[in-house]
C-alpha cells in the first residue's frame, strides 16, 4: 500500500513505526490487554456482586422511610432564673400520625428522583387463635402501591397477596406457630384494645426467621381503624430511581417536610460501608493497573524515541514540523492503548463467560447474575486510549524537541 | 486549492547568500567556542559547488546553517532572497521543506518504508498535494535513479549505493532550489560513488538546482563548477 491514500502523514508514520517494531508493540499491547482484561473482569464481577447484595437488602425494605419528627423537650428560659435543670429527661416517643400526610405524599411524589411513595400505618398487636396468642408487628398498607416497594407476591408461599378489608398476610413461622393456613380466621387485637377478625389470604416467606415469626400485613383502612389512626398514617415508604442517591434525596425531603427521613444507607450503615470499601478497593486497583499500563506505554515510546532519533532528525530535515513529529508519537500511544484495550475487553468478556460457567450454585444456577455492561467496555476502551495518549505525551514532547542536527549526527 | 508541484526559482537572485556568518557553541559558558568566523558566501541557481576542508574545519556546521537545521550566532542568511535569521521555527521548517533537499553520508532512509514510499514521504508530510501527483512524481524520480525495479523493496534491504540513490530521489521530490549533500559518496565504492555524483550533476544540469556538495575526494571536487575551501571556520578569498 502506498502512502497518502486517504491517510494523513502522522497516521501513516505512526502505524508503520509500530508495525516495524512489532515485537515491542505486541508485548506492550499484551501488557495493556492484560491490564484492561483484569479491570473489565473485576469490575463486572464486583458490580454483579454489589448489585446482588443491594438488591437482596432492598427487596425487603423501602429506600427511604418517612416518619413523624421525634418529640423534643422544650426547656423554658427566663421564667424563673432561680430554676436550674440538672438533668433533662428525654420525652417518650409516642406513635403518632404524620401531620398533613396527604400533601406531604403529593410533594414527595412530585420529586423527579422519587419512583414510588406509599403511605403506611404500623404498630404492635396481638394475634390470637383459640388459646394461643402471639405478638404481631402489624403493617397496614395500600397493597397496589406497597407491592412496587416490597413485592409481596414474590414472597407469598401459600394463598395469594391480596388485602381486602378483612384480609391478612402473615409470616410462615407465625402461621406454623398458630397452626393456621390460608382461609383460616384470626383475631387481631391492637395495643389500644381495638380488635378485628381477619381471614388469612396468604402466607409470606420474608427471607428472615424473625420477620416470619412476627410480621403481618393488612389493608391500609383496616389498619388505620385497628391501630387507632383513623385517616392517618405513621409513615411513608419511598423508593427512588438511584438507590445510591437515597441519602441526598432523604436529606432534601427532611429539609422540605421537617419529617424524619431515614434512607436505607443510614439504616444499613455497616452494609453500605462494606459496599463503599469494596468500590474504593476496586477503584484503587483500576488506578494502579491504569498507572502500570501508562508507564508501560511511556517506557516503550521513550525507547522508541531514542531508537528513532536519526529518523526523527531526517523527518525534521525533510520539512516535517515539530507538531507533526509530536502527533506521530501521540498517535502511537493512542493506538497502543486502543489496540491493547480492544484485546483486553475481549479477554475480560471471555474470562467472565468462563467464570459464569464455572461458578454455579448447587442447583446449577449462577451464584449471582453478572451482566456485561457495554458502557463499561466503552469506558475501558476510551480510558485506555486516553491513558495511551497521556503516557505518550512525554516521549512525544521529547521527540518534537530533538535538535535535528544532534539527532542526525546520532 | 492544490499547490503547484514546483518551487519557482529566482534565477536573478542568489539561492544562498551568507553575510558575515558566525557560529558559536555553548554561548555564554566558559566552554564557548566559535566554529565559523564570519563567512561570506553566495551560491547561484545552477551552480554546483564542492565544499572541501579538513575534518573539524566547520564544513558540516556550514551545511547545517545553510540547510536551516541550525541558526547562525551572528550574520545574515538568505535563501532564495528570504532573510531567514528572523524567521521562527515553523517558518524555517516550511522553507526548508519546500526549498532545500538533503542527502547525508549515511543515507538515513526510514526503514519502515519502501524505496518509493521514502521518496514520497517529504511531499506527503508537507500536505496539500494530490496523492496521484505525489505518486507519479516519485515514480518518475525512482525511475530516473534506476531503481524502478526496487520501488517496493523495504529501504533497509537495499545496498548502500541503492539507498543513496533513493536518498537523492527523496531530496528532489519537492524540486528544491538547493540541494545539500554531506559527503554522500563517503561510504560508497568508487563505482557507486561515481554513479551517485553523476546523478547530482544530472539534476544540476537538467533542473538548474544549486548544489553544495561536501566531499573529501579531490577528483570529485575537480568535476564541480567551483570549490569552496573551509579552513578553520573561514572561507578564504
Amino acid at each position: 500500500m502506498l502512502l497518502g491514500r486517504l491517510q494523513p502523514f502522522e497516521w501513516i508514520v505512526a502505524s508503520r513505526f509500530l508495525r516495524e517494531g512489532r515485537m515491542q508493540s505486541l508485548f506492550i499491547m499484551l501488557g495493556v490487554a492484560i491490564g484492561v482484561a483484569v479491570i473489565v473482569f473485576m469490575s463486572a464481577l464486583l458490580q454483579g456482586l454489589q448489585s446482588n447484595l443491594v438488591r437482596r437488602v432492598l427487596t425487603a425494605q423501602p429506600h427511604i422511610q418517612l416518619l413523624p419528627p421525634k418529640e423534643q423537650v422544650r426547656v423554658q428560659h427566663g421564667v424563673d432564673e432561680a430554676l436550674h435543670a440538672d438533668r433533662i429527661q428525654a420525652p417518650l416517643q409516642r406513635l403518632k400520625s404524620i401531620d398533613q400526610w396527604q400533601s406531604v405524599l403529593g410533594s414527595v411524589r412530585a420529586m423527579p428522583e422519587v419512583r414510588v411513595a406509599s403511605p403506611a400505618v404500623s404498630g404492635s398487636a396481638f394475634i390470637m387463635r383459640g388459646a394461643a396468642s402471639r405478638a404481631l408487628s402489624l403493617m397496614a398498607v395500600d397493597l397496589a402501591l406497597y407491592q412496587q416497594i416490597v413485592n409481596l407476591s414474590e414472597k407469598t408461599v401459600a394463598g395469594r397477596a391480596r388485602l381486602d378489608a378483612n384480609d391478612i398476610l402473615i409470616g410462615t413461622e407465625l402461621a406454623a406457630d398458630l397452626g393456621v393456613g390460608v382461609g383460616d380466621k384470626l383475631l387481631v387485637q391492637s395495643a389500644t384494645g381495638a380488635s378485628n377478625y381477619f381471614l388469612i389470604s396468604g402466607i409470606l416467606d420474608l427471607g428472615n426467621k424473625s420477620a416470619n415469626q412476627r410480621s403481618g400485613f393488612v389493608a391500609l383502612h383496616s389498619g388505620q381503624s385497628l391501630l387507632g389512626y383513623p385517616g392517618g398514617v405513621t409513615g411513608i415508604d419511598v423508593t427512588v430511581h438511584d438507590v445510591y442517591a437515597a441519602d441526598e434525596v432523604a436529606a432534601r425531603i427532611e429539609a422540605n417536610t421537617h419529617l424524619q427521613a431515614d434512607s436505607w444507607i443510614k439504616t444499613n450503615a455497616q452494609f453500605f460501608s462494606a459496599i463503599r470499601s469494596q468500590s474504593t478497593a476496586n477503584t484503587a486497583i483500576r488506578f494502579f493497573v491504569g498507572l502500570s499500563v501508562a508507564f508501560g506505554i511511556a517506557s516503550v515510546l521513550v525507547v522508541s524515541v531514542v531508537q528513532r532519533s536519526k529518523e526523527i532528525g531526517i523527518l525534521r530535515a525533510m520539512g516535517i514540523s515539530r507538531s507533526q513529529v509530536m502527533r506521530v508519537f501521540l498517535l502511537q500511544g493512542g493506538l497502543l492503548g486502543l489496540g491493547g484495550s480492544t484485546v483486553g475487553c475481549a479477554l475480560g468478556v471471555l474470562a467472565l463467560h468462563i467464570w459464569l460457567q464455572m461458578a454455579r450454585a448447587p442447583d446449577g444456577t449462577p451464584m449471582f447474575p453478572v451482566t456485561i455492561d457495554v458502557v463499561m467496555l466503552a469506558q475501558a476502551l476510551t480510558l485506555a486510549t486516553l491513558t495511551g495518549l497521556l503516557a505518550a505525551l512525554a516521549p512525544a514532547l521529547r521527540a518534537a524537541r530533538l535538535d535535528p542536527v544532534v539527532a542526525i549526527r546520532g | 486549492m492544490e499547490k503547484p508541484l514546483t518551487t519557482p526559482l529566482a534565477s536573478d537572485k542568489a539561492v544562498v547568500r551568507l553575510i558575515n556568518v558566525h557560529k558559536s557553541f555553548n554561548v555564554g559558558q566558559p566552554t564557548e567556542v566559535e566554529v565559523l568566523h564570519g563567512i561570506d558566501l553566495q551560491l547561484h541557481t545552477g551552480e554546483f559547488a564542492a565544499v572541501m576542508g579538513p575534518s573539524g574545519s566547520g564544513k558540516s556546521t556550514l551545511l547545517n546553517i545553510v540547510g536551516l537545521l541550525d541558526r547562525p550566532t551572528q550574520g545574515q542568511l538568505q535563501i532564495n532572497g528570504v532573510e531567514t535569521t528572523t524567521l521562527d521555527d515553523k517558518a524555517l521548517t516550511e522553507l526548508r521543506g519546500r526549498s532545500i533537499g538533503f542527502v547525508f553520508q549515511y543515507h538515513h532512509l526510514i526503514g519502515a518504508f519502501s524505496a518509493l514510499e521514502n521518496v514520497m514521504l517529504p511531499m506527503v508530510g508537507l500536505q496539500g498535494y494530490p496523492t496521484a501527483a505525489i505518486e507519479q512524481r516519485a515514480l518518475a524520480l525512482i525511475e530516473s535513479v534506476g531503481l524502478l525495479k526496487w520501488r517496493d523493496t523495504p529501504a533497509s534491504r537495499l545496498s548502500g549505493g541503492q539507498q543513496q540513490r533513493v536518498a537523492v530521489a527523496r531530496a528532489l521530490i519537492m524540486q528544491p532550489a538547493l540541494l545539500l549533500a554531506d559527503e554522500p559518496t563517503g561510504n560508497l565504492d568508487t563505482k557507486s560513488a561515481d554513479a551517485v555524483f553523476e546523478l547530482f550533476r544530472q539534476v544540476n544540469r537538467e533542473h538548474g538546482t544549486a548544489v553544495l556538495f561536501v566531499t573529501h575526494n579531490p577528483q570529485l571536487a575537480s568535476r564541480c563548477d567551483r570549490t569552496i575551501e573551509v579552513i578553520d571556520g573561514l572561507v578564504p578569498g
